[in-house]
Parts: C-alpha cells; structure tokens; sequence
C-alpha cells in the first residue's frame, strides 16, 4: 500500500441474511482511493453504493448485514477486524458520514451547537468547554451558517441549512474521508449548487478524500476527480471524470445511464433508456450481472463474469474490450 | 385564436395558518392549448401543485377563475363536476403512496370506470382493464398481483393507466418521475410522449427538473412563491431566460458533462423566503443579484416583453 493510498477495499462481498433469501448487495468490489481524492460512486437504487459506505462506516445492520469476504483497509487498519471499541474511536475521527436525508439525520431535541460538539466529546478529551465552543463557532462559520443561531433546534432551520449543519458535525474532528451518501438529492436545485460549491471549496482547504454518492451524473461532472459506475454489487466501470465524461469507450450500461439523461444541450425526440429492469439481488443471473438488459450481448456474457480491462486510469468490465 | 382547453383566471390560494394567510398560489394566469404541454416548473413550496390540483377542484380556490372548453369550471355542482371529471385527470408523484395497497392492480386500474360508470359489463371492463395495461407496458400476468409486489416504474405505470381509463383529454402530471431511477425514469417519459402522439392528449407537467421539462413540454411556466415569474416556449425559456430566477434556476442544474463546468459557478445566494403574508414587492427581490429599490416597492405585473414571451420583473 503506497503512502498516497488512503482506503483499499479488496474483493468485498457483502449480504443482508433475511428468513427466506439472502441478498447479494455486494459482490466482490475493489476500489482504491487516494488521500485528498473525491470519488463519485455513481449508480441505481439498489446497486450497492449505500451497502459499500456501510460497510466502511462497519455500520450494517447487526445480525443481517454481513461482510462474507474481503478487506477493507483505512491507513492499514482493516476495518472488517476492527471490535465495536476500535471503531468508535474511527468514526467521526478518521471517517465520517453525511446521509441523504438531512430531515431525519439530526436530533429533533437537541440543539444544534449540542450535537455538533458531542462529536468533540467523543474525540478531543483533552479540550476545555471553553475551546469546544470556539471550536463550534469556528465550524458553523466554515459551513456558511452564523453561529448566532447555534442555540436553536433543527426544526427551526430550513433543509438546506440542516444539510449545513450535518456537514459541519462530519468536519467536526476533521476526518481522513468523509462519506457522502446522496447530499445534496432531498434537496431543491439553487440550494444543491450552494452546498456543492460549498463542498467542493472545503474539500480543498481540509484536503479531505470523499466518497460522494449519488445517482445524478451532472453533480459527479462537478465535483469529483474519479468516478466509479456501479450495477449489481460491482464496479463495472472506473476512471477519471475525464475518462468518463469524454472517452468514447464505455460498458453499455454507462452508456444506458447518459441515454437516459435528458440533454439540455440538444434537441431530442425520445430519450434511449436501458430496458428492462435491475435483477433482483436474490437470485443474481450468471456471467455478467447486465446480460439480461445488455443491447450489446453475446454468448459469452452469459456465462462468463468478464475481468476487468485496464486502459490506463480507465476500467471497464466487460468482453466487449478484452482482447 | 382558438378556446384553449384549459385557462385560469386570476386563480388564488391561500390558506389559513396561525401565523397569517400562506400565499401558496397568488394571481396566476395560464393557458393550455389542445395536444399540448406546459411545463410548471419551481422549488419546493413555490405552490405547483397546489396549482395542478386546484385546476382539478381537488382544491377550491380563494378567488379566480379556471375555465376548461371556455367554461368556468369552478360553478359546476357535483353532478357535473362527476361528469367533467372522466376528462380530467391526474398522475400523482410518489407511486408507492397513491396506490391502494389492499387492491389488485386490476382494481386499481378499473375503479374509475366503476365510479363513473362509463362501462358497465363484466367482460368489456376486463378487456378494458387488460388493454390499458398493454397500452402502458405492464405485463398481462401481472393483473393479479398487489402494487407491494411492484417496484417503483411498474406502480407509476399503474398510475397512468388509472389516469388513461377515462379516456381523459387533460392530465395533470405532477412529478410523476421524480421518484423513479434515471433509466426508469427515461422509459416513464418516453410512454407518456407516445400517449400524447396516439391520444392527443393535453398535460400540465409540474416539476422541479428542468432538463424534464425542456424535454417533454412545448410551453413552460416557473413559479417562484405562488407567482408565475415567466412564461414563454420551451425553446425560448431555455435560449433566452429574462427573470434573474430563471436564469439562476437554469445556472444552477448540474450538467452531466465536463466542458459547462464554468457556467454553473454562478449561484444565488439565501433561500426562499417565508409565502406568509409576503411582503408587497417582487418576492425574488431579497435574493435576486439585481434588485433595485423599485423591485420591492410595488407590485411587480407579467407583462409580455416579445410575442408570447412573458416575464415578471421591472428590469424590462
């Protein structure tokens, strides 16, 4: 593991145990990201990008979740072998979480300045009450809020500032990597282009590695350096946003994506979406995961699960590029 | 010109709160021709669907007037409103809570005709029922089963064929694809065009996606606090946006592609201020880049600034 390395994820496979069936969230996905790195991890509702965040946050559900395989290293330390006690040292200090939906992800009866600074509880012992509430201010000022207001209840703000106020708890302890699980999606357009501005210019100031996720591949244009496509529980494509955004090359499912995506740019008829739907993460088909949908399918996609085909910082995995 | 086939005059809400009178809809002027789309575009609370719905009468308006065929629907008593109502129709939002949930999809799907009587055989209900499925891409063997057994695309599709069993001419569709992923979400709109090209239908497309809009509707209105800023064509809205909302609304979509990344560095500051007894004055004022003392002093009028172009705003 070099030292630019900041989080290796090797072969990771991760099921939810139910009474009837087992799930497959993730199925053998390997990543690498790299400190001070914004990696879009981009994909539908139920591919697996939120299954991958918790596991990194060892925050799945106890008893159905479960981590059948793999590594996750954070600066060397595997994260799968770490106890409860170890891990409660690494969140909020080394890693921490920004949910999707800043409504539900705050304490209704504490106030904000009480919650921003339990992170500080938990993590900083050696700081006086007096520096815990400079620290606040501070905090509150880096997110853009006035720290008048921190004495007030998060009913008493608006969805966008309390989406200000989860990021400033998530900063509070200034981790390694912050996981962004959908940000800014519960929220209106002019306020999403506040917060990512906001995110991007903190981003460079605290140096922080980010895991940004969400299903909208405008936001990913704007703020990460990498991108990672996601279907099935797998990585099936991988590059820069350069590789991304402007190579012609890609699996048919990213392809699929940007079809579907109304261009502002051009006047189209009819959009080209992906037929059919997502399988269903019980019962997995063969090969590759996308055959079943594939436009571009062949014999061999039915029953071989393709490797992946390295161009450079670009990755894709499908037969359609092996040699 | 024409009647269009449907237009509201002067349609206010307002509804009581302890605080005072919340302006959800306040003074909006409309009109949508036959086989055509508007799209009523805004942010959250700006009253979009307070507008799609009370042009339905699911909600009555403070004041106003909503007139569909050149008559005023809003006289109507329930007798006739039953009657018009197998014209107007709507597709709601969020397909997992406007479904019933201990219905069939085939009762789900035939319980307007039931209600309206339109047919009253077993058997032509059922080829009815099975004929509007295929017409919005669900499977046949599917008739049986609950919306629980459903995933999000197929449920919006019972959506709509509940809203095409009437046979309507107008629907509202009122972000019928904002909870869906982008490939289902681009097979939703898809289906609904060819509707409209087989049927000649007549939506009203409320959203907050602006690349939606563009794509599926051939006028556009943006709402912003329970006026309308600026109505004009699709085509215009997007080449020339003359409201400072607007354009912010426009700068601030994120655009899947790395070349317009310059252009979407503009951003607007604060948030949308309180529709409880606002203030008289242009209600973007407290955010817009370019407000002047006028801006707030008094009342600011839509006013047709080129043909068919119309913008709320005293810089023009």
């Amino acid at each position: 593991m070099s030292t630019k390395t900041l989080v290796e994820i090797k072969d990771l496979h991760v099921v939810y145990n139910t009474d009837e069936k087992t799930v497959y969230a993730v199925n053998g996905l390997n990543l690498t990201i790299n400190r001070g790195e914004t990696l879009g991890l981009v994909g539908e509702t139920g591919a697996g990008k939120t299954t991958t965040a918790l596991s990194i946050m060892k925050l799945l559900p106890d008893r159905v979740g479960e981590i059948r395989q793999g590594k996750i290293l954070l600066d060397n330390i595997d994260i799968t072998r770490a106890t409860p006690a170890d891990m409660r040292l690494i969140r909020g200090e080394s890693v921490s979480m920004i949910f999707q939906d800043p409504m539900t992800s705050l304490n209704p009866i504490l106030t904000v300045s009480d919650q921003i600074s339990e992170v500080l509880d938990l993590h900083r012992l050696d700081m006086s009450s007096e520096e815990k509430i400079k620290k606040v201010d501070e905090i509150l000022k880096l997110v853009g809020l006035s720290a008048d207001r921190k004495n007030e209840y998060p009913h008493q703000f608006s969805g966008g500032m309390k989406q200000r106020v989860v990021i400033a708890m998530a900063l509070a302890c200034e981790p390694k990597l912050i996981l962004a699980d959908e940000p800014t999606t519960a929220l209106d357009v002019t306020i999403q282009a506040q917060i990512l501005s906001m995110m991007k210019e903190l981003k460079q100031r605290l140096n922080t590695a980010m895991i940004f996720i969400t299903h909208d591949l405008g936001v990913v244009a704007q703020i990460c350096d990498r991108v990672a496509i996601m279907y099935a529980g797998e990585i099936i494509e991988i590059g820069t946003t350069a590789d991304i955004f402007d190579n012609p090359n890609h699996h048919p499912y990213t392809s699929g994506l940007f079809g579907s995506i109304p261009d502002m740019t051009k006047v189209a008829k009819r959009l080209n979406p992906i037929e059919g739907l997502m399988p269903d993460p019980t019962d997995l088909p063969n090969g590759c995961k996308f055959h079943p949908r594939c436009p571009k399918c062949m014999e061999i996609c039915e029953a071989v699960n393709p490797g992946d085909n390295i161009d450079g910082t670009h990755t894709i995995k499908c037969h359609l590029f092996s040699q | 010109m024409s009647t269009p086939l449907i237009e509201t005059k002067g349609l206010k809400k307002y509804f009581k709160t302890p605080k005072g009178d919340l302006h959800a809809v306040d003074d909006v002027n409309l009109k949508i021709e036959k086989g055509n789309t508007l799209g009523v575009v805004g942010e959250s609370g700006c009253g979009k669907s307070t507008l799609g719905r009370i042009i339905l009468r699911l909600l009555e308006p403070t004041a106003g007037e909503v007139l569909y065929n050149g008559k005023n629907i809003l006289n109507y008593d329930r007798k006739q409103m039953l009657d018009i109502r197998k014209e107007l129709q709507i597709i709601f939002q969020d397909p997992y809570a406007s479904l019933n949930p201990r219905m069939t999809i085939s009762e789900i799907i035939a319980e307007p005709i039931k209600v309206c009587k339109t047919i009253t055989n077993k058997k032509e209900l059922n080829d009815k029922v099975f004929e509007l499925m295929e017409t919005v891409g669900l499977a046949e063997r599917l008739v049986n089963t609950y919306p629980h057994e459903l995933d999000g695309g197929r449920r919006q599709r019972i959506g709509i064929a509940r809203a095409l069993a009437l046979d309507p001419e107008f629907i509202v569709c009122d972000e019928p694809v904002s909870a869906l992923d982008v490939s289902i979400q681009a097979q939703i709109l898809n289906l609904l065009m060819d509707l409209q090209d087989q049927r000649g239908l007549t939506y009203m497309f409320i959203t907050h996606d602006l690349s939606v809009v563009k794509h599926i509707s051939k006028d556009v209105a943006v709402m912003y606090l329970g006026q309308c800023v600026e109505r004009t064509d699709s085509e215009t809205l997007f080449r020339n946006p003359l409201h400072p909302y607007t354009q912010a609304l426009l700068n601030a979509i994120p655009i899947p592609s790395l070349r317009s990344r310059p252009r979407s560095e503009l951003v607007i500051k604060g948030e949308i201020t309180s529709p409880i007894n606002p203030r008289p004055g242009c209600r973007f004022a407290a955010r817009c880049p370019r407000a002047t003392k006028i801006c707030t002093e008094h009342n600011v009028e839509l006013k047709e600034i080129e043909s068919g172009h119309f913008v709320a705003c005293t810089l023009y």
